[in-house]
C-alpha cells in the first residue's frame, strides 16, 4: 500500500487545525459562562429561572439549522447585533472561524451547563458553612470550596462542549457557510468531499482523524475524572 | 463571657431561649428537637434570630434591635460539628491551616505544633479526609477550629457519631484542650455523663426554651431532668473530692459529706473536684446501714421523693447528707415494704464495679453493666 494513503493533504491538515481551534475557543469561552450559568441555575432563585433554563437548552432540541440561522439573523453582518457589533466594535463574526466558534459554542452550552450545575448541587452546602465560619468570607469559599468540589463537573461539561464542538456541522454551515481555510471544519470537509468524485480517499483519512480525536478526547477526560474523583473520595 | 437572648421561629419550631455563662464549658443539654443545634447555628451566625442578643467575650454579635448581625467569617467562632465536615479536596494539613490562613498572623494564637502533639494527629498530616476513621476526623475538626484562634468553640455533639472506645479518646482530648488552650467552650450533648465531665455549667433545653441552668449535679437532681428515656438511661450526678488512692487495691477514694465513694481504678489528683455519674439501676437502698456486706459505698440520706406509676418499677429520690441527690430505681413491691415514703432516713449502697473511671467518662456499656450485678430494685 502506498503510504501516501495515510498522508493528510495540506488542505485536510488545514481542516483539522481548524477544527481543534475552532472547538478550543468554544469550549473556552463556554466554560465562565456555563460555570454562572450551572450556578445560577443550582443556587440562585430568581424571577425567570424557568425560562432561562429553557432557553440554555434550545438548542439541544432545535434542528441544528434553525439555530444557525437564528445566529444568521442576530449576528450577521446585516444582522440586528452583528451590525452594531461590526460598526462600533470592529467584531465580525460571519464568514469567519470565531463565527463558526460561537456557533459550535451555542451548540456544547447546554451539554455543558448541565454536569456543571449537577456537581454544584452535589455538594454539601455545609462545607461552605463550615468554611464560612472558620473566617472565610463568600468569594473565598467559592474559590477555595465551591470551584474545588465542582471540578468534576467542570470537566465533563468541557469534554462535552469540546466533543459536540469538534462534530458540529447543521449550525456552523448555516452561519458561516463552508469556506476552506477559515470555516471549513473536518466534518465540512469530509461532507464536501462525499460530494465530490473520487473524494473518498480524503474523506476516510478525515474520518480517521476525527475518530482519533474522539477517542483521545475521551480516554483524557476518563483519567482526569478518575483522578479528580479520587481525590474528592468522600467520607464512606 | 456568652450572653444569649434570642427568638426564632423556624417552621413549626419555636427557640425562646435566654441564658449567660461565664464558665470555661457551659453545656447545652437536652433531647433532639430541643433546639441545642438551633442555639450554636444562631450563635455561629449561620442563622439569623427574629430578635434578641448574642455576645460573646463583650462583643455583641446580634443585636436586632440595634441591627447588628456580625458575619459568620468575622465572629472567630469555631466550630465543631457530628459530623466532622473536614473538606474532602484537602488535606489534613490544609484543613488545619484552613482557618488559621484567615485568621491573620497577629491572631494566631494558638500555636500548629501544640494542636497537633495534643490531638495525636501529626502522622495523619498529608492524608486525605476520605482515608481517616472517625476518630481521627473528629480530632482533626476539633484542630482546625482550634488553629482558627476562636473566641468561642462550639461543640454540636461531637462525640455523637463515634463508638464507646473512640468516645473516650476524643473526650479526654476535649478535656485537656479545655485546660490547656483555656478557649471557652459551648458544648451541646444529650449525654449526661459527657455534660458531667465537661462543663461547669448546664443549660437545659426542651421544647425551645431554657428549662433549667445551673451546675451539673444541681441540674441533674431530682426529677428536674429525667436524663435519659427508660429505666436504664436515668442517672445523677454527684460532686466530690478526690481523698486518696489505695494503691494496694487500685481503689480510688472520693469525699462526700454523706459517705466515701470508692471508685476502681485511678481517677486523678488528690484534692481535684469530679463529677461522678451514677445510673439509678446502680443504686440499692437500706434502712439500717448495712453491716457484712461487700458494697463498699454507703451514703447517708433521706427520701426526698417517689415517682410510680401503676408499673412495678418506682424511682426513688434520695437527698444526700451535704448536698447533692441521688436517683434509686427500685420496685414498688420494696417501696412498700420499707414503708419508705418522703423524710424516711435511707443509705443509698452503690457497687463500686458499678463506678470505675468510666463514671467520669462516656459510657455505653450503662445497661450491660447494671444487670451485671443485679441490684436492680
Amino acid at each position: 500500500m502506498d503510504a501516501a494513503v495515510f498522508e493528510l493533504s495540506s488542505e485536510e491538515w488545514t481542516a483539522v487545525r481548524l477544527s481543534l481551534q475552532i472547538a478550543l475557543t468554544a469550549t473556552a469561552f463556554s466554560l465562565p459562562i456555563g460555570l454562572l450559568a450551572g450556578y445560577a441555575l443550582a443556587r440562585w432563585r430568581f424571577p425567570g429561572k424557568v425560562l432561562l433554563d429553557g432557553i440554555i437548552h434550545l438548542p439541544l432540541v432545535l434542528p441544528p439549522v434553525v439555530t444557525g440561522y437564528i445566529l444568521l439573523v442576530l449576528l450577521g453582518r446585516h444582522g440586528v447585533l452583528g451590525a452594531f457589533l461590526a460598526d462600533h466594535l470592529g467584531i465580525v463574526f460571519s464568514f469567519r472561524w470565531t463565527g463558526a466558534a460561537l456557533a459550535c459554542g451555542v451548540m456544547g452550552f447546554p451539554l455543558m451547563v448541565r454536569p456543571i450545575r449537577l456537581s454544584i448541587e452535589a455538594i454539601d452546602r455545609r462545607l461552605e458553612d463550615a468554611a464560612g465560619t472558620l473566617g472565610a468570607s463568600g468569594p473565598w469559599i467559592f474559590v477555595l470550596v465551591t470551584l474545588p468540589l465542582a471540578v468534576p463537573g467542570l470537566l465533563v461539561g468541557s469534554i462535552l462542549c469540546f466533543a459536540k464542538a469538534l462534530g458540529e456541522f447543521g449550525a456552523t454551515i448555516t452561519f458561516v457557510s463552508n469556506i476552506p481555510g477559515e470555516t471549513q471544519t473536518i466534518s465540512a470537509a469530509i461532507y464536501t468531499y462525499t460530494q465530490v468524485p473520487g473524494g473518498d480517499a480524503n474523506a476516510w483519512r478525515l474520518t480517521a482523524v476525527a475518530i482519533i480525536i474522539a477517542l483521545g478526547a475521551l480516554v483524557a477526560s476518563e483519567i482526569v475524572q478518575r483522578k479528580a474523583s479520587r481525590r474528592l473520595a468522600q467520607f464512606e | 463571657m456568652i450572653r444569649f437572648n434570642a427568638t426564632i421561629a423556624l417552621g413549626a419550631f419555636q427557640l425562646d431561649a435566654a441564658f449567660e455563662s461565664d464558665a470555661g464549658v457551659v453545656a447545652l443539654f437536652g433531647r433532639s428537637g430541643a433546639g441545642k443545634s438551633v442555639t450554636i447555628a444562631l450563635i455561629a451566625g449561620l442563622l439569623r434570630p427574629d430578635r434578641g442578643v448574642i455576645a460573646v467575650d463583650g462583643r455583641v454579635l446580634v443585636d436586632t434591635e440595634k441591627n447588628i448581625f456580625v458575619p459568620k467569617h468575622m465572629r472567630r467562632i469555631g466550630v465543631v460539628y457530628q459530623d466532622a465536615r473536614l473538606f474532602p479536596h484537602l488535606t489534613v494539613r490544609q484543613n488545619l491551616m484552613f482557618g488559621r490562613w484567615f485568621a491573620g498572623k497577629a491572631e494566631q494564637e494558638v500555636d500548629f505544633g501544640a494542636v497537633v502533639e495534643t490531638l495525636g494527629i501529626g502522622h495523619l498530616l498529608s492524608r486525605r479526609p476520605g482515608r481517616l476513621s472517625g476518630g481521627e476526623r473528629q480530632r482533626v475538626a476539633i484542630g482546625r477550629a482550634l488553629l482558627s484562634s476562636p473566641r468561642l468553640l462550639l461543640m454540636d455533639e461531637p462525640l455523637a457519631a463515634l463508638d464507646d472506645a473512640r468516645k473516650r479518646e476524643v473526650l479526654s482530648l476535649i478535656e485537656r484542650l479545655r485546660d490547656a488552650f483555656k478557649v471557652p467552650i459551648v458544648y451541646v450533648s444529650h449525654a449526661v455523663d459527657e455534660v458531667a465531665r465537661l462543663a461547669s455549667r448546664v443549660v437545659v433545653l426542651d421544647g425551645g426554651r431554657v428549662v433549667a441552668i445551673g451546675p451539673a449535679d444541681e441540674v441533674f437532681g431530682p426529677s428536674k431532668v429525667h436524663a435519659g428515656e427508660d429505666r436504664f438511661g436515668r442517672s445523677s450526678v454527684l460532686t466530690g473530692r478526690i481523698a486518696g488512692m489505695h494503691r494496694r487495691y487500685g481503689l480510688t477514694e472520693i469525699e462526700h459529706p454523706s459517705g466515701a465513694i470508692w471508685l476502681a481504678g485511678p481517677a486523678g489528683a488528690v484534692g481535684r473536684e469530679v463529677h461522678i455519674v451514677i445510673r439509678a439501676t446502680d443504686v440499692t437502698l437500706a434502712i439500717t446501714r448495712p453491716q457484712d456486706i461487700s458494697v463498699r459505698t454507703i451514703l447517708a440520706g433521706t427520701v426526698g421523693g417517689i415517682e410510680t406509676d401503676n408499673g412495678p418499677l418506682a424511682a426513688v429520690t434520695v437527698n444526700l447528707k451535704g448536698h447533692g441527690h441521688l436517683v434509686a430505681m427500685t420496685t414498688r413491691m420494696a417501696v412498700d415494704e420499707l414503708a419508705l415514703t418522703r423524710g424516711t432516713p435511707v443509705f443509698a449502697l452503690i457497687k463500686t464495679v458499678a463506678l470505675d473511671e468510666r463514671s467520669m467518662a462516656p459510657s455505653g456499656e450503662g445497661a450491660g453493666g447494671a444487670h451485671d450485678n443485679g441490684e436492680r430494685g
